[in-house]
C-alpha cells in the first residue's frame, strides 16, 4: 500500500444537537495505489469505527466501498486496520482507539485491496483450503453417528478454536505473512489443528502433511500477534505451536 | 520458506550449540582464572581429539543453524526464493563451515 498524501472533504450534511467532531482518516483507493481523505464525523457518546465508515458512507461520500453484514461481531465481514492495528469495526468503540481527536481507518493489511476499505479475501480463504481446512469424515452416512465426549481431550483441544469467525485480523496481524506471503498464516493453521484433534477426522497424517510444506507453520516465528489480536480472543499461536510439536513427533516416526 | 526438515534441522543444532555454548564459557572462564597463556591453552588443545570433537560439533551446528537462519532473514526482507535462496543457504553453511574448520584444525592439528 503506498501513501501519496491527503485529501479533505468537509462534512457537508448539517448535524443537529452535537457539535463535537473527530478527524477520519480514511483510505481512498483501488489496488497498490490511492491515499488517505479526512472526514469530520459527529462524536457520539456511543459509536462503532463501523458506524462512523457507515456514516460517512451515508451522508458524505456514497462512493466509499466497504464490507460489512452482521454488524454484532458474528460473521468477520468488517475487519479492518483501526489506528495501524488490525480490528473487528462493528465490536470496537471509537473512545477506546480515539487518538487526540483522530482515527486513521485502512483496508486490512497483507492483502491486495479492492478498493477503499474492501480487502480481496481471496488469497486469505485459499489458504484455508491449502492448509486441508476442508473436513473429510471417516465414517459414511450408512455408518452409525460417532459418538463423541466433550471431555475427550482432543474434543477440549479442538473446542478452543471452533469459534473463529474468518475476520482474517490475525492474518493482517502476522508479521510473519507481511515478510512471506506464500505463508498459510495463522486463521488456516489453526483450522488444521482444529480438525487435527478431531477424533472424526481419521487421517491426521494428510492434515499435517498439508502443514508441511515450505509455506506451512514451521515458519511461524512465534511472536504472537494473531493471539494478541484474536477479537474472539482465540489462541492460533498456541495452535500453531501444536502444529509444531506434532510435527516434530512425526519427523521421529511417532505417531504426530 | 522452512520445510520439516530445515525446520528440525534448525531445532537440532540449536539443541547441540546449548550446552556446547556453556562449555565455551565455562572453558573461558577456567582459562581467564587460571591465567593460562596462549601457549599454554595450545599446548592443551594440539592433538586433543575431545577438544577437536567439541569445537568440531560447535562448527557444524552453527554452520547449518546461522545458515538456515540467514535464509529466512533473507527471504522475508527480499523475497528472495528458488534456487538462488537454496545456493545462498549452501554457500553460508559451506563458508562457516570451512572458515570454522580451520580455526579448529589450527589449534587441535599437532
Amino acid at each position: 500500500m503506498r501513501y501519496t498524501g491527503f485529501r479533505k472533504r468537509a462534512n457537508r450534511c448539517a448535524v443537529s444537537g452535537n457539535d463535537k467532531t473527530m478527524e477520519v482518516s480514511v483510505w481512498r483507493g483501488s489496488g497498490g495505489q490511492g491515499a488517505y481523505e479526512i472526514f469530520q464525523v459527529p462524536a457520539q457518546d456511543n459509536q462503532t469505527v463501523l458506524d462512523v465508515v457507515s456514516y460517512i458512507q451515508q451522508e458524505i461520500d456514497p462512493s466509499l466501498t466497504y464490507r460489512y453484514a452482521c454488524r454484532v461481531g458474528m460473521c468477520g465481514s468488517c475487519a479492518m486496520m483501526v489506528n495501524g492495528q488490525p480490528r473487528w469495526t462493528c465490536r470496537t468503540h471509537v473512545k477506546k482507539v480515539l487518538t487526540a481527536g483522530r482515527l486513521t481507518v485502512a483496508p486490512l493489511r497483507n492483502l491486495p485491496v479492492i478498493r477503499d476499505l474492501a480487502a480481496d479475501m481471496d488469497p486469505f480463504f485459499e489458504k484455508w483450503v491449502k492448509a486441508g481446512g476442508v473436513h473429510k469424515p471417516g465414517r459414511s452416512r450408512d455408518d452409525a453417528i460417532q459418538q463423541v465426549s466433550p471431555e475427550d481431550p482432543g474434543r477440549v483441544e479442538a473446542n478452543k478454536a471452533i469459534e473463529c469467525i474468518n475476520c482474517a485480523v490475525c492474518y493482517a496481524a502476522c508479521d510473519t505473512v507481511a515478510g512471506s506471503p506464500d505463508y498459510l498464516g495463522p486463521a488456516a493453521l489453526q483450522r488444521a489443528w482444529t480438525l487435527y484433534n478431531d477424533v472424526k477426522v481419521t487421517d491426521r497424517a494428510a492434515v499435517l502433511a498439508s502443514v508441511t510444506g515450505p509455506e506451512g507453520c514451521t515458519n511461524c516465528h512465534s511472536q504472537g500477534s494473531c493471539t494478541r489480536f484474536c477479537p474472539n480472543e482465540l489462541d492460533p499461536l498456541g495452535s500453531v505451536a501444536g502444529l509444531k510439536r506434532a510435527l516434530a513427533r512425526s519427523f521421529f516416526g511417532g505417531k504426530g | 520458506m522452512l520445510g520439516i526438515r530445515l525446520y528440525m534441522a534448525q531445532r537440532l543444532s540449536a539443541m547441540m550449540m546449548g550446552p556446547l555454548v556453556l562449555g565455551h564459557l565455562a572453558v573461558m572462564i577456567y582459562a581467564i582464572q587460571g591465567g593460562l597463556s596462549s601457549a599454554e591453552i595450545l599446548g592443551r588443545t594440539k592433538g586433543s581429539i575431545p577438544w577437536f570433537l567439541f569445537y568440531g560439533a560447535f562448527v557444524l551446528a552453527v554452520s547449518v543453524h546461522a545458515a538456515i537462519g540467514l535464509r529466512v532473514i533473507l527471504h522475508e526482507v527480499t523475497g528472495l526464493k528458488g534456487r538462488l535462496l537454496e545456493a545462498f543457504t549452501w554457500a553460508v553453511m559451506l563458508g562457516l563451515t570451512v572458515m570454522g574448520a580451520r580455526a579448529v584444525l589450527a589449534v587441535t592439528l599437532l
